[in-house]
């Protein structure tokens, strides 16, 4: 018996190699196998659309950068079809100017919201605030726009005014040579700025609470049994384990403000110049500005200039985009959840 | 005191037994509950709120100032620190800063609501009125420009609009579910630079969508505009929206189901199939809303891809097409008259009747347990089977 099991234990040569645990092979079966390759297909589905996306842009705007070189960049006027000078300086600043006046309202909102609905309510109604919140995400931009032009804006004129008496002394807030008649704070940044908060707000509340929910309850009533308020224990746990989804709903905020064309398009009067004065009548945008001027413009010059400045916007979300990712990916929360 | 005690968790499901109080012994003591909000909690509130107004009013009486706006503001401010400062005198500093906080988020998401009801009011007030059968039958194909609601209707921006999202529908979901099980299912070296791209593409302005297809469909393949190609457009809006949010819900299920899956000897397409994804059904329902949501009142790449007709047309694939967005767009961007702009609101009404519809019916779906209908429709097919069998066998 013992001899038996020696050879086999150890190979006749004598080569004494230590137990080792078997290496488990895992064979797919073939339905398993091609599964697995549909899906790495769909993934790269996203790659290869961005990459077209990217591409024909740039092929379709050529003949603008051809025309206008690197001063695309700094030039602030926008008239392709006449003197063929143009460029998206000014409307590049507008844009950035409109999405940060969202952002700056709609986020502080969302997380409100967002604690609301998982630490405050109570159950019943916190059902009815998850559908509210999804709904406000459902209504079309175009009803924002509408909306926004009869119902927001003569309101909002005196939020304006408000905030030009009492905080003018902040340059930013200055309407110059206003006396805060009303018709120098109607189309401003900051109105169409708040009409696109709302509609970032719900995508950055819903994302911000499905982070938020995923808190572990065990970490949460640690806070509490070790004292905690619940102020308390929303700033020592819920906060810093949703950071990623606030940075993640910030970005896709910040994404869907930058891109948002049609609500923008309807509120603001296009200027092609740079100010500081948010509160000011006249700002800009590039979706905006695809949108109405493509109607007007020609094949020959008018569309390559449009495609060259969506070629830019495009560029600008990608990078803003990358850039969340990436300190996303690194606070990603709510991984592996356990039964 | 109010911090000493462990509170109700929010997310524990099971009521602690009456008389099981804290400190409560078995004497019948009342259980202490810090958190609950009880009679002089409320009071302080309320004189909070009546203080603080009352502080306001006198001072824009004396003060040459004035504005609805700037009251409430100063209203709000007031308020809030006076609360904050009766709660510091009877509590002490942690619940003050506990209670001012709250007093805040309660507030942040009322601001939420105000705008959604003023929306649905408004819509509906300024529309509702010229709603009238011939709207949902008729096309623009005999009214002049300046006619208003009561001529013509929007029949063919409701056919573009449907035929525009169910195609991108058809397109996008299957992509955007399969690329989410890719990324939490499968994954290996690539799902990292995946997840990076369905977030920038998340990102994509739905301009540029609309510009990617008109220069690629429209124009160099030469298909002219189209609703097919608007579809294009908004599956290529839709894909990382309901992917991200798929995404998302499928992490929450938990590893003990694919592994039980797994264990009992399933494939791994039918671990997904029939384990992950029936599990995942609600809230990928409620991603797919988000998807649809998104592509419904899209306005520019469908201007940009089918940019509108006046008239029927019925047959997707071919010649501009209209859509619910873009008739809105028309009137309110062009803005011919008063007369002709009632039929933007008009149409803005049934735009977010739609939304409304499509949204309660998802809901509605989405809450109902899907495996249970599952377990009912396999038990069916067992029973169907067995009966027919011995039949077979006899033959």
């Amino acid at each position: 018996m013992s001899t038996i099991s020696a050879d086999v234990a150890q190979p006749p040569d004598g080569d004494s190699t230590p137990d080792a645990p078997r290496t488990i092979t895992h064979t797919r079966t073939g339905v398993d196998r091609a599964f697995r390759r549909l899906a790495t297909g769909a993934g790269l589905a996203t790659f290869v659309i961005l990459f077209l996306i990217g591409l024909f842009l740039l092929i379709k705007s050529w003949p603008a950068f051809h025309t206008m070189g690197l001063k695309f960049f700094t030039t602030s006027r926008w008239d392709p079809e006449g003197s063929h000078v143009f460029g998206i300086a000014a409307i590049l600043y507008w844009t950035f100017v409109i999405a940060i006046v969202a952002l700056a309202i709609a986020v502080p909102l969302s997380i409100a919201t967002a604690l609301f609905i998982t630490e405050y309510a109570p159950r019943r109604l916190r059902r009815w605030m998850i559908s509210l919140v999804d709904l406000l995400a459902a209504i079309p931009s175009i009803i924002y726009g509408i909306w926004g032009l009869a119902f927001l804006e003569p309101r909002l004129v005196g939020v304006s005014r408000f905030i030009s008496k009492n905080f003018g002394f902040i340059p930013i807030f200055k309407v110059p040579g206003s006396n805060l008649n009303p018709g120098a704070f109607a189309a401003s940044a900051f109105v169409a700025g708040v009409i696109v908060s709302l509609m970032v707000l719900p995508i950055c509340a819903s994302i911000v609470r499905e982070v938020f929910s995923q808190t572990p309850p065990g970490e949460k009533e640690a806070a509490f049994a070790l004292g905690g308020s619940r102020w308390g224990m929303i700033r020592s746990v819920v906060l810093p384990f949703g950071r990623g989804g606030i940075i993640g709903g910030a970005m896709l905020g910040l994404g869907r403000a930058l891109g948002e064309t049609i609500a923008v398009a309807l509120v603001i009067s296009p200027i092609f110049t740079i100010s500081i004065h948010v509160l000011a009548t006249g700002a800009n945008g590039v979706a905006p500005l695809i949108a109405l001027r493509f109607g007007e413009a020609t094949q020959k010059f008018g569309i390559p200039a449009l495609m060259a400045a969506g070629l830019t916007l495009f560029v600008v979300t990608l990078l803003v985009n990358f850039a969340a990712s990436a300190i996303v990916a690194r606070s990603r929360s709510g991984k592996g959840v356990e039964i | 005191m109010a911090v000493t005690a462990p509170p109700r968790s929010p997310g524990s499901a099971e009521a602690p037994p009456p008389g099981a109080g804290v400190f409560g012994g078995p004497g019948g003591d009342t259980p202490i509950r810090p958190r609950s909000f009880n009679a002089v909690d409320a009071w302080v509130l309320v004189a909070s709120i009546g203080s603080s107004f009352a502080l306001i009013w006198v001072i824009f009486r004396l003060m040459p100032i004035s504005g609805a706006v700037g009251f409430l503001f100063w209203w709000f401010v007031s308020f809030a620190f006076i609360y904050w400062l009766a709660m510091l005198q009877l509590e002490g500093p942690l619940v003050a800063k506990d209670r001012l906080m709250a007093v805040l988020i309660v507030t942040g998401t009322g601001i939420l609501i105000v705008p959604l009801v003023s929306i649905i009011v408004f819509v509906t007030a300024k529309g509702i009125a010229y709603i009238r059968p011939h709207v949902f039958v008729q096309t623009n194909n005999l009214c002049g420009q300046l006619d208003g609601p009561t001529c013509g209707g929007i029949a063919h921006a409701i056919v573009g609009t449907l035929e525009q999202v169910a195609i991108a529908m058809v397109i996008s979901v299957p992509l955007a579910v399969l690329c989410a099980v890719y990324l939490n299912e499968i994954g290996g070296p690539l799902r990292r630079p995946v997840r990076l791209f369905v977030d920038a593409m998340s990102g994509v302005p739905s301009i540029v969508a609309g510009l990617f297809i008109y220069a690629v469909v429209v124009v160099s393949l030469g298909w002219g505009f189209s609703g097919f190609a608007a579809a294009l457009a908004l599956s290529i809006l839709m894909l990382p929206t309901v992917t991200r949010t798929s995404e998302e819900v499928l992490r929450l299920v938990p590893d003990g189901l694919r592994e039980g899956s797994l264990a009992l000897g399933g494939y791994e397409w039918r671990t997904v199939w029939n384990v992950v994804l029936p599990t995942a059904r609600s809230g990928l329902i409620t991603a797919v809303i988000l998807g649809v949501a998104r592509a419904v009142g899209e306005t520019a790449p469908v201007l940009l891809t089918a940019f509108g007709a006046q008239v029927m047309n019925g047959n997707p694939f071919h010649g501009p097409q209209e859509s619910l967005p873009l008739f809105i767009w028309t009137y309110v961007r062009f803005n011919p008259g008063e007369a002709p702009y009632l039929r933007a609101w008009m149409a803005s009404f049934v735009l977010i009747v739609l939304v409304l519809g499509l949204f309660t019916l998802a809901r509605v779906l989405g809450t109902r347990t899907s495996i249970e209908r599952r377990q009912k429709r396999a038990a069916k097919r067992d029973a169907k089977r067995a009966a027919a069998e011995p039949g077979g066998a006899r033959a």
